[in-house]
């Protein structure tokens, strides 16, 4: 329950967290809306010796669209995400993924870029980024680089961000008017990490498929892009035959954890029906 | 009597006693926020103590340095079993007639078991400090299934125990053994089974699960040195037995003990016994003569205090063709953990198990118990479940679904035919229970004609004929339940604590302006008794229930009792309640008399008032003879109105119900859907409606999460993975069902008021109704028994068994 | 570890104070203030019986260090009560509908429902339960918390209370 010791800092730009972060290395950990680093501070699991606070940083609030993108600033939370009206209309998957996040109170203070750059393989968000081909802006002291979030995750907690970088956005290439979404999630409970969650992107024309994008959560070690099961569903008219066999390749790319939500086989095979379910619901809200 | 007279129904109405809808008086200060829970409390000089506790389920311990914790600043001290051997504390005795470590003593037996306990100035240096006690373990072989307890080979659990053959109940058979029980007539029973022309027979298991009140367990300990005097603030659903206990074993005498348990946040069985947690802050109160608080965190309440269930019966039913129980058999053996720490009455230690030949007419019927240790955390009764009822109640509402399947009988009509009758009461059962009253078969047709289950069942066979024929990937299942329990705990021939009978207490003491107060020996963990006892006073004494204070909690000025749990405090304090109120009544009609100068026998009671026969314009109401009971009493009669009453019952009561629940089962993907519950309740004369409403809406829930979810799950290695929220499984406000309540009316004949409780009916009843209902999903495609908790990737499990998923 | 000064206005009052960064709001409330309304009931962030409503938000106050909340508003159960101490629309909401029996949850569960319909003036029973999914109880099986909360809101928005039967 009660937390190690540590100091805290309070920076009020980028430059100065991120400053202070390469001056901790691994005695310092940046804070958004703590809900992922606070809990694991109060067992225990971690215990930096420096908290640099981001709640103070300006810049890194937000929501614009910037051409064919909306860039969503990396400390905007949940909470802001389902009110922007900006975002339910573009990319209306942000509203329907973050509203199966948690449960209120953590929404008013969790951060996009919280569930985005941690690495937890139970955060929702990481497969919708993929899903969607987001890419992540982050800023160190060598300066700023883009990642794309399908490079972004290597393993469980591992991700491309190197020590002392900060990410300050999200840059979400904007999906064609009219397309169909779902992020479908089995869970135990309301607020539970997914048994196993899709995330679907699509587009038809037609009546049959002319783009698809397809993220995965909690099968892995880190969110899957099911690219080939996408690539199967393209031309069809996402028929039972096409879907059976996109849902086949998309559980083929799943090693899930064997955990209290199920063991690995039952997990991946929840996999392939919610994926069966997001199909069936973004095809429903196509629009032309 | 004139048309601004109010009326016999109305003064009654103003009352506010038995049968209304009585607002809650301990609402006013917990919507404000004024509770006052035991970490509420705050002395001058308190000190916080927190556990090191033994990562490993099963292990020698080698060392324990305590420098490194004592060296850090604000710690006043560290104590390990060394330190209380010195004061003969280092074991203590379970209400099960077992001893258990309150600190580890050589070795942990089970993940999480406390080691040292740091006493510190404030509770972040005490958890600090708690992380630097370092421990040497030597690990042992672990065993963590009961069914592997005592094969020849099993690790030995209890060295502590190793040549004692004589358990606290009997003979041990095994090193793992703690005791055999056995019930009922087994010559007769087996001969049953022999001749029986249709048997059935299931292992049926109850998981380990946990009563997780939202409060955990903690104290306050203030051990005055001048006055060699404890005051013990907690959270204890007994506060007198904890005086005793503790009195026991610390050797303080027990007039030099204040127990105090102020507000409760949830109890469910939680928090009966005595933890380590509480022994521990009074020796650190003794040594470091400043108050010491103990408070534990979620992991440690789920991981360590009492744990529930745990049972793993081999249930058998025998029957004739046609449909009529002829026999009902039970082997089990119950998984107590490391330590008995049951809180059971001394002479059952399986608890009231044998009620589980239910709310049927056996003519034969035998259980036989086996409790084993094994590397869990010690315990094994609690959980809203009144003494293994829940336990019993699972096994024979499984078990008959599973024989209505067996004689391809519908499980409504199967239960109808078997129910005791009403003509039956007071009904002898074949494990020698006299139930006390019942009218089952009004109740069972009283439900399903309330869920129209006619119709339901041609639903449901519609239903499946769409699903043979692929239209649908949904499983429409009817759950039906028809439980008695036993509760009201207990007649003194038959139950005692530590050999403390469990009668049960009212003191009540009437002011001279009419209000009045009453004290018991129960105490409310949220079942609004300082509104309900108030009631019964009102409707017996004819004093607004706004007059009355009820006080629990406080051993220095409640009357002994034996508190709170397996619905027990309206069959007993109720009736010490109502005896109370009657010796006062019978004080007041004297004085009353004596003032209207008329004889005894010329006085009827009404209402409020006394009133002369055939001339009701003369009369005294209870408030005027309150005042008069203080200056105005007849010659030779001492002044003054109260009285105390000690109850002790003639028998238990039996409360019973029938629930009806129908769920929609997602095959893909294991999810169960709950459609509708329907829970009708018998609990004789209703004190508070609402507060029924709401027992039975928080029971059920509790049900709702053992059935579908919940167990206190163990690895190979003894590792509890599901001791924190993230996995032990409560619902939340969205998966929780919407509960319909009903009832009918069945008063118990020995209570004085008809009362039978309630708290607990609605786990006992709930668990097996969900259960059964999952079961029927499945049941028409040959399925018998599917193991419970109904969690989705168990029930995806079974259905994959049954090739459902092509 | 050196201490912080922080300052907050809690129920309606400044207070200042000098804690370690990692002291938890919930401790700094209930240990340092003695504002023992909000309650701890577990220890990962899941029970909700620490809520309160900090700058406008509900916020589980054990997942938020009491220099996270240097310059904020905070509003506990204990300021939910009106000036002349007439209760408010939920206080009054629980206890016509027995929406608490232990109580613990109780003035988490307040706090949340406060906000809860302060983003919405009129939520549907759903709406009321995913809205309050943050927050467990385990005493009263939630169906008349919904009925409490929708008293409360009846009773805000100036309409009659018509009570759904059992």
């Amino acid at each position: 329950m009660i937390p190690g010791a540590f100091a805290y800092h309070r920076p009020t730009s980028v430059k100065d967290a991120v400053g202070l972060l390469a001056q901790f290395g691994d005695d310092g950990r940046a804070l958004a809306g703590g809900h992922s680093l606070i809990p694991m501070m109060k067992l225990r699991l971690a215990t930096p010796a420096n908290l640099v606070d981001l709640a103070g940083i300006a810049e890194l609030k937000g929501v614009r669209a910037e051409g064919d993108e909306v860039v969503v600033g990396a400390m905007t939370t949940q909470h802001d995400l389902i009110a922007s009206d900006l975002l339910s209309e573009k990319i209306p998957i942000l509203r329907e993924t973050s509203e199966q996040i948690a449960d209120p109170q953590v929404r008013y203070l969790g951060t996009l870029g919280g569930n985005v750059a941690n690495g937890d393989p139970g955060n929702d968000m990481p497969a919708v980024m993929v899903c969607l081909n987001a890419t992540y802006q982050v800023t160190g002291d060598k300066g700023e680089r883009r990642i794309p979030a399908r490079q972004f995750y290597q393993g469980a907690y591992f991700t491309a961000l190197e020590p002392g970088e900060v990410l300050t956005a999200v840059r979400i290439p904007v999906p064609a008017a009219g397309h169909g979404y779902a992020y479908e999630k089995l869970k135990r409970k309301v607020g539970d990490y997914a048994t196993a969650a899709a995330a679907v992107v699509l587009a038809l024309n037609g009546g049959k498929v002319a783009s698809c994008s397809i993220g995965l959560t909690n099968v892995g070690e880190t969110p899957l892009w099911a690219q080939e099961a996408a690539t199967i569903l393209l031309g069809s008219t996402l028929d039972a035959a096409t879907v059976k066999r996109a849902v086949a390749a998309a559980e083929a790319i799943t090693a899930p954890a064997s955990d209290a939500r199920g063991p690995a086989l039952y997990r991946t095979k929840m996999a392939g029906v919610m994926l069966t379910r997001a199909l069936a619901r973004a095809k429903s809200r196509t629009r032309g | 009597m004139n048309a601004q007279t109010p009326t016999s129904a109305e003064r009654a109405e103003k009352l506010e006693g038995m049968g209304c809808r009585r607002k809650r008086v301990e609402d006013i200060r917990f919507v404000q926020g004024k509770g006052n829970y035991v970490d509420d409390l705050k002395l001058p000089g308190m000190l916080y103590g927190d556990f090191n506790r033994s990562p490993h389920a099963h292990a020698r311990i080698k060392k324990i340095d305590t420098t490194k914790a004592a060296a850090v600043p604000g710690v006043v001290a560290v104590i390990t079993a060394e330190t209380l051997k010195t004061v003969n504390l280092a074991w203590m005795p379970t209400l099960a007639g077992d001893t258990q470590m309150v600190l580890a003593d050589g070795k942990v037996l089970f993940q999480n078991q406390e080691v040292a306990f740091v006493i510190a100035e404030d509770r972040y240096v005490a958890a600090d400090a708690a992380d630097l006690v370092e421990v040497e373990y030597e690990p042992l072989p672990v065993n963590v299934d009961p069914l592997k307890a005592m094969t020849a080979d099993a690790p030995m659990i209890r060295e502590d125990l190793k040549d004692k053959t004589d358990g606290a109940h009997g003979k041990r058979k095994h090193y793992n053994h703690i005791f055999s029980w056995q019930s009922g007539d087994k010559a007769a029973t087996d001969a049953a089974f022999d001749k029986a022309e249709v048997k059935i027979k299931e292992m049926i298991v109850y998981p380990r699960v946990h009563p997780c009140p939202l409060e955990t367990c903690q104290c306050v300990a203030s051990f005055d040195k001048i006055k060699g005097e404890l005051t013990l603030w907690g959270t204890f659903q007994a506060p007198h037995v904890i005086r005793t206990v503790g009195s026991l074993i610390s050797k303080i005498p027990e007039h030099k003990i204040h127990v105090i348990a102020p507000d409760i946040g949830g109890g469910f069985g939680n928090k009966v016994g005595a933890y380590p947690g509480y022994i521990c802050s009074i020796v650190a109160s003794i040594v470091t003569g400043r108050p010491v608080k103990w408070t534990e965190d979620r992991i440690e309440n789920l991981s360590t205090t009492a744990f529930a269930r745990d049972f793993y019966m081999e249930t058998e039913i025998a029957a004739t063709r046609d449909g009529k129980v002829t026999g009902l058999r039970c082997y089990t053996i119950a998984d107590h953990g490391a330590f008995d720490a049951c809180a059971n009455a001394t002479k059952w230690p399986a608890g009231l198990f044998s009620i589980i030949s239910g709310s049927y007419d056996f003519p034969a019927a035998h259980v036989l118990v086996d409790g084993v240790y094994t590397n869990k955390a010690p315990g094994g009764v609690a959980y809203r479940c009144s003494f293994r009822v829940t336990e019993a109640a699972y096994a024979i509402e499984r078990a008959m679904d599973i024989m209505a399947q067996k004689l391809g009988m519908d499980p409504a009509e199967f239960r109808m035919k078997n129910l005791i009758r009403r003509e039956q009461f007071p009904y002898t059962s074949a494990f020698g229970w006299q139930y006390d009253s019942g009218d089952y078969h009004t109740a069972m047709n009283k439900a399903l004609e309330s869920v129209d289950y006619k119709k339901l069942r041609e639903e449901q066979k519609a239903k499946r004929e769409a699903f043979r024929r692929g239209e649908t990937r949904d499983l429409m299942g009817i759950g039906v339940a028809f439980f008695t329990e036993i509760v009201g705990a207990g007649p003194s021939r038959a139950c005692d604590i530590l050999g403390i009978a469990m009668f049960d207490s009212a003191e009540i003491r009437i002011h001279p302006t009419g209000s009045g107060i009453c004290r018991l020996g129960t105490k409310s963990q949220g079942q609004g008794h300082e509104t309900t006892y108030a009631q019964i006073i009102a409707t017996e004494l004819g004093l607004p229930a706004d007059n009355i204070m009820v006080e629990e909690g406080n051993t220095d000025t409640a009357p002994y009792g034996l508190g709170t749990y397996g619905s027990r405090s309206t069959p007993v304090s109720g009736a010490a309640t109502a005896m109370a109120c009657r010796k006062i009544k019978a004080k007041a009609q004297m004085i009353a008399a004596y003032m209207l100068e008329v004889h005894d026998d010329d006085l009827e009671w009404d209402v409020d008032r006394f009133r002369v026969k055939g001339n009701p314009e003369r009369f005294k109401t209870m408030t005027e003879l309150a005042w008069a009971a203080y200056h105005e009493v007849p010659p030779g009669m001492e002044p003054g109105l109260e009285a105390i009453n000690y109850y002790d019952p003639p028998n238990f009561t039996y409360p019973f119900g029938a629930y009806i629940c129908v769920v929609d089962v997602d095959v893909d993907t294991g999810q169960t859907k709950v459609r509708r519950f329907y829970a009708l309740d018998d609990c004789g004369t209703r004190i508070n409606p609402m507060i029924i409403e709401g027992q039975i809406h928080g029971g059920l829930t509790e049900a709702f999460g053992i059935a579908m979810g919940q167990e206190i799950h163990y690895d190979e290695q003894g590792n509890v993975t599901t001791a924190s929220f993230m996995d032990y499984f409560l619902p939340t406000a969205v998966e929780t069902p919407h509960w319909e309540t009903d009832w009918t009316t069945t008063p118990s004949p020995h209570h004085p008021i008809g009362a039978k409780g309630v708290g607990e009916s609605p786990n006992v009843g709930g668990v097996p109704c969900f259960s059964n209902a999952v079961n029927d999903a499945f049941a028409f495609l040959g399925s018998t028994h599917i193991q419970m908790p109904h969690d989705h990737w168990r029930t995806w499990t079974a259905a994959e068994k049954l090739g459902l998923h092509g | 570890m050196a201490k912080s000064h922080i300052t907050m206005t809690v129920n309606g009052k400044t207070i200042e104070a000098l804690v370690e960064p990692r002291t938890l709001l919930i401790h700094f409330l209930r240990d340092q203030q003695n504002i023992t309304g909000p309650h701890i009931g577990c220890e990962t962030s899941h029970c909700g019986a620490c809520t309160v409503d900090l700058d406008g938000k509900s916020v589980k106050s054990c997942t938020v260090f009491a220099v996270q909340a240097n310059g904020t508003d905070v509003r506990t159960i204990e300021g939910m009560a009106n000036p002349d101490g007439t209760l408010h629309a939920l206080q009054e909401g629980f206890r016509e509908m027995h929406g608490l029996q232990c109580g613990f949850c109780t003035p988490g569960m307040i706090m949340r429902a406060y906000r809860l319909l302060q983003e919405n003036k009129n939520p549907t029973e759903q709406e009321i339960r995913y809205g309050i999914s943050g927050n467990l109880c385990r005493c009263t099986g939630y169906q008349n918390i919904v009925k409490a909360i929708q008293f409360a809101a009846a009773k805000l928005n100036g309409v009659a209370f018509q009570e759904a039967a059992e």
